[in-house]
């Protein structure tokens, strides 16, 4: 059965105000963002947003409006450092209030896979000592029931959407992924709906051919929207390099309230869609993002 | 003589802290660059280790702005889900990360969540795997620039433990051992005395002194009996440092 959709099909469908949503899973490739700045433009509001690191896009969204509550490890700009989104969102309350659920990168990893895994929590020994534990009201400590030693717990994380961004899915969104995973294959079994989007839409047949590469599998996924470039300006291994600059001009552009709106104005709100997106951009700067050159892996024989 | 950056001299520091057939947990900007001149020297068996599930065996051999860039995947022995690091990590066969942070305190706690008094505090991006690493890893370094207003008495957030209030705190808390074994800044390097793990500076960089260090750390500075100074980067080190930072994004800008 086809769950082929738009992406805006996708959003309308999927992220109503107020769900909880995890993104930006695989830290600062794959970021979807071209459903971020869907949502922004669907006008969402009072969104919970769950990721570990989602370099710019969680303040695209805590700049636009969208976020009610961030439920993260680390929010800026990975190339430049601070958000100032974030910040404002943060600090002052601009454009709107946001409540912070602070975690490392291994509470949040945990989280996820405690709700994937379908445990109320799971234990650990990080962050004892530090002031997120103490901080955090949804992490407690006790002692190991077996060795008594002092223990973290970490409560399942159990987001109401994840949207995904992969190289290939099939018509059912069986989907394959490559680079580093991050928490993808976690987020995507720990929430209630996935959106899968992707560079190629494929045959079956495709996704059959190496089960191993497979990410998600299509019974776990609610919708596939075939986006090339949906990821942009993020990394897609096998499709198209990070686009540096953007980050720098959106570090430079979002540094005041009013600057970061007419920022969102003409990069997410006038070009009005994915398709006006691109043609800003232009396709000789998507073409010099291409790779270089392949590199195919080794074949692998699954024969018998 | 071969002059260098504050950056390029606290890589080659830091490259001098990794030992061969370590497992090293690598960030950007610095250490990714430590990690690249240890394997290209002394240390050509030490494997990387980073945050989005990549393990590398060799350096990404061009120059990347993030751990994610192509170049950082591309070759890579293992791109495996974040929960695998991790466990890495906490079952204890990380032996080396490197972290840095806003605030550094006496005992090496960092700080990269909130700066200021809560309520009226300046919102920095958060631990990311900074305080993972900072209570999981066998040792960690400390790179930071080296300012009055980051090294103070007790830092107003611990994002990632160091020696707590020192003495044996990190047992105290239940932390399985570790801690940082060194501050690399851009005025000197620093250990850490074995039973009150306070800071103490072990060594000034060319043309820095203990007075300037001093005037630039908010607690009284514990001194080694005898302050050295720190061995420059080699004209072998640079060119490495160089060829995998052409431009200098990392070692000419604040570290």
């Amino acid at each position: 059965m086809s769950k082929v959709v738009t992406l805006p099909e996708a959003v309308r469908r999927h992220v109503p105000d107020g769900a909880a949503v995890v993104l930006g899973t695989a830290l600062e490739a794959l970021i979807p963002f071209a459903a971020v700045h869907e949502l922004i433009r669907q006008d969402r509001r009072d969104l919970t947003l769950i990721g570990p690191i989602s370099d710019i896009a969680f303040d695209q969204l805590v700049a636009a409006g969208c976020a009610g509550r961030v439920v993260a490890s680390w929010v800026g700009n990975v190339q430049h450092g601070s958000g100032y989104g974030f910040r404002r969102a943060i600090e002052q309350g601009i454009p709107r209030p946001v409540e912070v659920e602070d975690h490392s990168n291994f509470t949040i990893a945990l989280g996820l896979e405690a709700a994937a895994m379908g445990v109320p929590y799971l234990p650990t020994r990080t962050l004892l000592g530090s002031d997120i534990l103490a901080r955090n009201p949804r992490l407690r400590t006790a002692p190991c029931p077996f060795t008594g030693q002092p223990l973290v717990l970490v409560p399942a994380l159990a987001p109401d959407v994840a949207i995904l961004h992969v190289q290939r899915a099939d018509p059912d969104g069986n989907c394959h992924a490559w680079g580093a995973p991050g928490v993808s294959a976690t987020a995507a079994k720990a929430s209630r709906a996935v959106i899968v989007v992707c560079e190629e839409l494929v045959d079956p047949a495709v996704i059959r051919s190496d089960p191993n590469r497979t990410l998600v599998p299509g019974f776990l996924v609610s919708a596939v929207v075939r986006l090339p470039w949906g990821a942009h300006p993020s990394p897609v291994q096998g499709h198209y390099n990070r686009d540096h600059a953007v980050y720098r001009e959106y570090h430079e552009r979002s540094a005041t309230a009013e600057s970061a709106a007419a920022w969102l104005r003409e990069w997410v709100l006038e070009v009005g869609d994915h398709a006006g997106y691109l043609a800003k951009l232009g396709r000789a700067r998507l073409d010099g993002l291409r790779p270089r050159a392949s590199r195919l892996a080794a074949p692998v024989d699954y024969g018998f | 003589m071969a002059s260098y950056t504050p950056g390029e001299l606290m890589v080659a520091v830091a490259a001098r802290e990794i030992r061969d057939g370590e497992v090293v947990f690598v960030g950007m900007r610095l250490p990714i660059l430590a990690f690249c001149l240890a394997r290209s020297t002394h240390a050509p068996s030490a494997i990387g280790v980073f945050e989005n599930g990549t393990v590398r065996d060799s350096p990404a051999h061009e120059f990347v702005v993030t751990i994610s860039d192509g170049p950082n995947i591309a070759g890579a022995l293992w791109c495996t889900e974040m929960r695998d690091v991790m466990a890495l990590l906490q079952s204890g066969r990380v032996d080396l990360g490197f972290l840095g942070g806003a605030q550094v305190d006496r005992f090496g706690n960092l700080n990269t969540g909130y700066v200021g008094p809560p309520g009226r505090a300046t919102r920095l991006p958060g631990s990311g795997g900074g305080g993972d690493i900072a209570c999981l890893a066998r040792r960690h370094v400390i790179i930071m620039t080296h300012e009055r207003r980051r090294f103070v008495e007790r830092v107003d957030y611990v994002t990632s433990p160091g020696f707590g209030e020192g003495g044996d705190w990190r047992r105290r808390v239940g932390l399985p051992g570790g801690g940082p074994a060194a501050v690399i800044t851009t005025l000197g390097l620093f250990r850490f005395d074995p039973a009150t793990r306070e800071m103490v500076l072990a060594s000034t960089h060319l043309g820095v002194t203990v007075g300037q260090v001093r005037a630039q750390t908010g607690w009284p500075l514990a001194c080694a009996p005898e302050v050295t100074e720190t061995v420059a980067p080699t004209p072998a080190e640079l060119a490495v440092i160089r060829r995998f930072d052409p431009e200098g994004f990392w070692t000419r800008g604040r570290p």
